[in-house]
């Protein structure tokens, strides 16, 4: 006993004050690109080329991109000769409406608004959430999981992921719905109990990601059911899945913070 | 072994088709069976939609792999299974892919019911014949594909007499997206990130095997820097994952400080990860010939020391399980495997040197910088759930020991230029390229066609080996442990569905 008291002495209180402040963020996280107009030159290619699932290309605006498709590789950032493309920092990604991830010079990510009227009420203070794995690379899963231990505390936020369906206020899914996977995901949503949401994250969710051209696999959640929130990336950060969540229930402006 | 029936290797070396031996397949098969029952293990046996055959008979004390190959003339055969186990799920993968038939197959079912089958009929996962007990007082339980946590989607069948499980079956596919057919015709844009995303947990561990069998198809070599970089790769992919499962190991038995400390450091690790290449998961830090994102001086610096803070945090919050007494109790009285079955089913990985068996590709299959920087093999004796949990402990010491030696160095050594490197492959040959994940064996088979494109690409992800001794670990046990036991697994649905 008196071991585990010194362990706990030891390891101390590590809950990251997220809201309040941001956390550090790797050098090298690929974020919220920026995409600079008007400097591509004529005919230039080479983003689209370098994209594996084109998810870039080049416009009269400059480079559009496709953030429900893109899989932050990076790939393009490093092939662009005029150096147009920028991956930031910048964690916030998720957006409510699948065409707000489309993204070009002078057009701002449309961050998530919140959910409003009768769901805002019922939802925003407890949201409790299913957990659906559909046919991924079980990437996006490492990272909702990670909510749930101590250092995000997702409970704190009055978010919960819980062991039945029926006990849900909506699904979270990750993968791209594989075919083996279509029914089951259509039974547990029909389990849940309305009015429910429904949560993309990642890129496979959102459209297929990097499985998009398999014919084993649906493209996404939203080929099966409406989606309420997508949250781009493969794997998304924890920060970022956390950031669509508070939006989605109007978290963020009540703390007043970021 | 029969020397004249295969090609003897070596782990990441590339063949010439025409240097393997092209068998009878009759021979080809009684080849197999010689081999595994002198000692060596079945690491894989594949088919091609022409009907080739291919096996990898790997000798774990030699460090070789002998290769074989065979076509058959009609897709049928007779089944070794009954003379040797380890083939029984290759047999049933080249079933349902190929439609080649293994005659007396004792148990042939769907392996992960392949969307576009052979027939061409639309296959209904999970609909099979399973195997069930008779009886007055027994009843079956079966769960899945959707469970109750963040866990991938699988579904099992107990076959229970009360509380007691007589038998498990697990029938899997869910996450099957076809990523062998996928690969080929490659190489192409999307094929390193399909490796990364064979088990996403295990980004590196495929990266890697797939950057390594291209680099011995161009005939590159990889500066010992570059490789010792990737050393620091996959084993902080163990650090994360080990801690992990060590701190779920814990929350299944109700010890909550390991379990909740636990959670959080396998964050750290992911994070140590993630400031070296931008991605928790190590997404796009690898590339065929080399790195994508190098560890300069100064970033190895800050890396040695977060990782040996880390590292102080993962000690205090695992030596709490060893002297709990109520842990100790509950992880030594689940989930034993039979030490001879282990062999004979050809587990590989963690629940293989939980059994004795003294098998680590780093050690015999030595790749990129574990020739000259070898990490010593952790092994327990009993099999069990605590055998499993003491060899990630051990497994745990050693990689970091090996991060903080690679760390230093890569401190002292700035990097140099590195030359464009001319990825073309080779025609017409095979190259087996293993690494030893944080869950076990990783193998690709890699085979080009005349012009050097991949004509066919397998895949085994230890799961593949160790799902079956999940089920044995089940036998005699309590439904209610199963969560502790498979835990104890921890294996991956998508690295076996692919
Ligand atoms: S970062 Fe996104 S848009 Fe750029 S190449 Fe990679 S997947 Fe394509």
């Amino acid at each position: 006993m008196i071991h585990i008291l010194l362990s706990r002495w030891r390891q101390g209180h590590r809950t990251l004050p997220y809201p309040k402040t941001l956390p550090a963020l790797p050098e090298r996280l690929r974020g919220m690109p920026s995409l600079q107009g008007g400097a591509c030159p004529a005919g230039c290619e080479a983003c689209q080329k370098a994209c594996p699932v084109e998810a870039i290309h080049p416009s009269p605006e400059g480079p559009r991109m496709d953030l429900g498709h893109c899989l932050f590789c990076g790939r393009c950032q490093e092939t662009c000769p005029e150096g147009v493309i920028r991956f930031t920092r910048d964690h916030r990604l998720a957006v409510r409406d699948r065409e707000h991830l489309q993204v070009f010079p002078g057009r701002e990510l449309q961050l998530a608004a919140a959910l409003e009227g009768e769901l805002k009420r019922l939802l925003g203070r407890s949201l409790k959430l299913r957990v659906v794995s559909a046919g991924g690379c079980n990437g996006c899963e490492v990272d909702v999981n990670v909510l749930g231990t101590l250092a995000w505390d997702l409970g704190r936020f009055g978010i919960q992921y819980v062991a039945s369906p029926r006990h849900a206020d909506g699904i979270l899914l990750c993968g791209p719905v594989t075919a083996n996977m279509e029914l089951a995901v259509r039974k547990t949503y029909e389990a849940v109990p309305g009015p429910k949401v429904v949560i993309a994250v990642g890129a496979c969710a959102i459209s297929g990601g990097p499985f998009r051209y398999q014919q084993e696999q649906r493209g996404g959640v939203g080929s099966l059911l409406p989606v309420d929130l997508h949250i781009p990336g493969c794997p998304p950060h924890p920060l970022t899945i956390l950031d669509g969540l508070l939006r989605l229930l109007g978290r963020l402006e009540e703390e007043g913070r970021l | 072994m029969n020397e004249a029936c295969f090609y003897v290797g070596r782990n990441g070396q590339a063949v010439a088709l025409a240097d393997v031996p092209d068998l009878e397949p009759a021979a080809f098969f009684e080849a197999i069976v010689a081999a595994v029952q002198e000692g060596r293990r079945l690491a894989c046996l594949c088919a091609d939609a022409q009907l080739r055959l291919f096996a990898v008979l790997a000798d774990d004390g030699a460090g070789t792999l002998a290769l074989a190959r065979a076509r058959l003339r009609e897709p049928r055969y007779a089944s070794i299974t009954p003379r040797c186990p380890q083939a029984h799920l290759f047999e049933r993968e080249m079933a349902e892919q190929f439609g080649i038939v293994p005659e007396g197959h004792p148990w042939l079912k769907p392996v992960r019911f392949q969307t576009l089958g052979v027939s061409g009929s639309p296959v209904e996962p999970g609909v099979m014949a399973f195997y069930r007990v008779e009886g007055e007082a027994v009843h079956e339980v079966a769960v899945g594909p959707v469970h109750a946590g963040v866990i991938e989607p699988g579904h099992f069948r107990f076959q229970c007499l009360g509380e007691e499980v007589l038998h498990l079956e697990i029938s899997l596919g869910y996450q099957h997206r076809g990523l062998e057919q996928a690969l080929v015709g490659g190489p192409h844009p999307l094929s390193l990130k399909f490796a990364e995303t064979m088990a996403g947990d295990t980004s590196i561990g495929h990266g890697w095997a797939y950057c390594q069998a291209l680099e011995a198809l161009a005939g590159i070599d990889v500066a010992p820097r570059l490789q010792r970089v990737r050393g620091v790769a996959l084993e902080l992919e163990r650090m994360a994952n080990h801690t992990g499962d060590l701190g779920a190991l814990a929350g299944d038995v109700g010890f909550l400080p390991t379990s909740s400390f636990c959670g959080r450091i396998r964050g750290d690790w992911l994070n140590l990860t993630a400031e070296a290449c931008g991605s928790r998961l190590g997404r796009d830090w690898l590339k065929p010939g080399g790195l994508r994102y190098d560890l300069e001086p100064e970033r190895a610096r800050a890396l040695r020391q977060r990782t040996a803070a880390v590292w102080a945090d993962t000690r205090d919050a695992i030596e709490l399980l060893w002297g709990a007494a109520s842990v100790l109790n509950r992880f030594e009285a689940a989930g034993a495997v039979d030490p001879v079955q282990a062999r004979e089913i050809g587990l590989v990985g963690v629940p293989a040197r939980a059994c004795g068996i003294r098998m680590d590709v780093r050690r015999d299959h030595p790749y990129g910088p574990y020739a000259d920087h070898p990490v010593a093999v952790a092994r327990a004796q009993n099999g069990n759930v605590h055998a499993r949990a003491w060899v990630r402990w051990k497994e745990l010491a050693e990689s970091c020991r090996f991060l903080e030696e690679a760390l230093a160095h890569l401190e002292a050594m700035p990097p140099a230029e590195e030359p464009a490197r001319d990825l073309r492959l080779a025609p017409e040959s095979l190259c087996v390229s293993m690494t030893e994940g944080w869950r076990g064996e990783v193998l690709h088979l890699v085979l080009t066609d005349g012009s050097g494109r991949f004509s066919r690409y397998k895949v085994v992800d230890p799961s593949f080996h160790n799902w079956f001794g999940l089920a044995l670990a089940l036998r005699g046990e309590q439904v209610s442990d199963f969560p502790l036991c498979n835990k104890s697994f921890n294996l991956s649905y998508c690295g076996f569905d692919l």
